[in-house]
């Protein structure tokens, strides 16, 4: 199917998508100066959900879930995360700031705090949690991705995979209620996208709502209980994992999954 | 299996190899010579024409200083002595200017019977400064080095001690302002009153109440006016007091011309602009003339204050271009990753950007506050009694040194060298605590 192996069984048990609403995407439009970037996009994303989206470098796949978090500001139509609607007020935004967790390519880890200053630093000065706790938690969740003993050591020492790993502990810290992972993988040597794919893996059977940019077709294979395939800012095609896979409709989806598929 | 051609069958590694010692050649100090003096026709050449002028320049200055004179009490004295101990037409140092006047060059016109005065409020600047400097020290201390400018002025300036103490009551004032804003629900109000209170309190009541308390209880120490102030004391007062204050002022600036806010932008890069456009000369002559025109008349806005303003004002400008760089160099990364975590503006800057931004910018900013202390001999321009040359033309104007160049002017420089060496080198010990890549 893809390069990525998943290694073990995908226990599901805990995957059921719910019917609440995380997050409410309707008629969104943006535009890079006078490009038009992100057009009419419409989506809604039950708790639970676990939502790969892929495509071609350029389509605005990236910048759809970073609009989500107010990293990127939209010009028309509305997104309401968790029951706020992102509009300018910045209360609004650092509130959803704060439930939703981000991934990035690059890891963004602060290399000037040690690993777990990284983890502690947003729930003591934003949370407010007193610093022993924060520090529990931090270990907790640093001992889930497997890196506890790492904790004194800076960013600059740790191999990329476990800088994103570190990264994606960061997030939950915080004990967010959705996660967006852009490109996760995307920096990472073969040996390590594994590890890290593990991670989320393991977030997933715990019921996390994610949507993950990602070009690993295995994982969203065998996570996702949907897939959207973006091209030129729209969503061109979405559909459950083994559909989009073995029998995608669109002529443009088709000739991107032989593209990547195909090698 | 191991001598298979690997280049011409298949191959398998069975055994891997152990690290080897490297052979002679490649360490030693033969080595070190042949690679660092001699690599080449052209570096072996440079090499000897260098050996050459060091010889060259030691040959022609160490007679001079091996010469030197130190017990006379004029230069004729001087020249007689090294002429009679080495002969005629011998050169030598007359250190014997720097023994007699060195009291002049460390503190001007300040009464000899106060030089503990001075002294102490520099070794207690040292003291003050630790606790920020080296982080190792408890964080309490900082609360002494808060008060350490008020004690500053007493011992530099002397006066009523009511003075020090209702300009510091100023921040209290703005705390207790704060406290009482905080109570009320408006969000502005809290920095509002925190900065107009205590502007209300330094331009209208700190002069009176400090007056007031004077007249209940005289509590002083024997004053010394601005006029008395030269060589080093002056040098170090302006120095340290614009190192101080430009570097905060200089982060605020750095800020504001990154900001988005336009005003606050368009503000920052025109005062930037404005100072490093304009020579610091005029800022001093601005300083010691025009601020008077401005002023109320009967102000009496005392000159030294007035240099360390502009001083300030010119070093702040500077700083602020170079954190800018320091910002600047810090990949978009670090700032969403703070903004993902709902970390607002100035959190994010106090723990996120400014700590990796103010590393970057830490050469830079030393550099600056180097090029700031031997400016502070400018001040020459304004009438004010430098080290480098109002003092020494306050002494050669004595009949009895008329004449010495070299040897104040070493003097001078050394003790500057020894300032400003010892802020490089914190600037290096610095940033190699702060390395975090390869530990």
């Amino acid at each position: 199917m893809s390069d990525t192996q998943i290694a073990r069984e995908v226990d599901r048990s805990h995957m059921q998508v719910s019917d609440e609403i995380a997050i409410q995407i309707t008629s969104m439009n943006k535009w890079f100066g006078s490009f038009h970037v992100l057009r009419d996009i419409n989506l809604t994303v039950m708790r639970g959900e676990r939502i790969v989206v892929c495509g071609p470098s350029g389509s605005g796949k990236s910048t759809l879930i970073r609009c989500i978090n107010r990293l990127e500001e939209h010009q028309s139509g509305r997104i309401i995360v968790d029951g706020t609607e992102l509009t300018s007020d910045l209360k609004n935004i650092d509130k959803v700031r704060s439930e939703v967790g981000m991934v990035f390519q690059h890891f963004n880890l602060f290399p000037h705090l040690t690993i777990l200053e990284n983890l502690t630093l947003a729930p003591i000065w934003v949370r407010k949690v007193p610093k022993r706790e924060a520090e529990e938690t931090a270990m907790y969740f640093l001992d889930k991705v497997k890196i506890p003993e790492q904790a004194l050591k800076y960013p600059g020492q740790l191999s990329g995979g476990q800088q994103q790993r570190v990264a994606i502990a960061r997030s939950l810290c915080m004990k967010p209620r959705i996660m967006l992972f852009d490109e996760p993988t995307s920096a990472l040597d073969p040996e390590m996208i594994k590890e890290v794919l593990d991670t989320m893996i393991g977030l997933a059977e715990e019921g996390m709502t994610m949507i993950c940019v990602t070009h690993e077709m295995g994982f969203a294979q065998a996570v996702a209980n949907r897939v959207i395939f973006m091209d030129q800012g729209q969503i061109v095609e979405q559909n459950e994992p083994y559909e989009f896979f073995n029998n995608p409709k669109s002529e443009r989806t088709k000739l991107f999954l032989s593209q990547i598929l195909g090698h | 299996m191991s001598d298979t051609h690997s280049e011409t069958v298949a191959y398998v590694r069975e055994t891997m190899l152990p690290q080897a010692t490297p052979p002679a050649s490649e360490v030693g100090a033969i080595k070190w010579l042949r690679e660092n003096l001699f690599s080449g026709v052209l570096n072996t050449i440079l090499t000897l024409v260098g050996i050459a002028a060091v010889v060259w320049l030691v040959q022609a200055a160490l007679p001079w200083f091996l010469h030197g004179v130190w017990n006379a009490n004029s230069l004729p004295e001087c020249r007689q002595i090294i002429a009679e101990t080495w002969g005629e037409g011998a050169h030598g140092a007359c250190w014997a200017v720097i023994r007699e006047r060195w009291n002049q060059f460390l503190f001007g016109f300040y009464p000899s019977d106060l030089y503990w005065r001075p002294v102490l409020a520099l070794a207690l600047f040292f003291a003050a400064v630790a606790p920020v400097l080296f982080t190792e020290l408890p964080r309490k201390l900082l609360w002494g080095s808060a008060f350490y400018p008020a004690v500053a002025y007493i011992l530099l300036w002397g006066g009523s001690l009511w003075v020090p103490i209702s300009v510091m009551a100023g921040f209290g004032v703005g705390w207790l302002g704060l406290v009482a804003a905080r109570r009320t629900n408006l969000p502005l109000l809290g920095p509002l009153a925190a900065v107009l209170l205590p502007l209300i309190w330094w331009l209208f009541l700190a002069g009176p109440v400090a007056g007031m308390l004077e007249d209940i209880i005289p509590l002083g120490v024997e004053e010394v006016r601005s006029d008395k102030f030269g060589g080093f004391v002056l040098s170090l007062t302006i120095g340290i007091a614009a190192i101080v204050l430009s570097l905060p002022l200089g982060i605020v600036l750095a800020l504001g011309r990154r900001s988005d806010m336009l005003l606050v932008k368009a503000l920052s890069v025109g005062f930037i602009e404005f100072i490093r456009g304009v020579p610091l000369i005029t800022l001093l002559f601005t300083a010691s003339l025009l601020l008077n025109y401005f002023l109320p008349p009967g102000t009496n806005f005392d000159i030294i204050l007035r240099v360390i303003i502009m001083v300030t004002l010119f070093a702040a400008a500077y700083i602020a271009e170079v954190i800018r760089g320091g910002l600047a160099a810090l990949p978009r990364g670090q700032y969403e990753a703070a903004d993902s975590l709902g970390l607002d503006y100035w959190k994010a800057m106090q723990l996120i950007v400014l700590p990796q931004a103010l590393k970057i910018s830490i050469p830079g900013i030393v550099s600056t506050f180097i090029g700031l202390f031997k400016d502070t001999t400018l001040v020459i321009f304004v009438g004010l009694l430098d080290p480098l040359k109002g003092i020494t033309d306050a002494v050669r104007a004595a009949i009895e040194w008329k004449g010495v160049y070299w040897e104040p002017f070493i003097f001078v420089g050394a003790i500057f060298f020894v300032f400003n060496f010892g802020m490089s080198r914190y600037s290096m010990y610095l940033e190699n605590k702060l390395k975090r890549d390869h530990r």
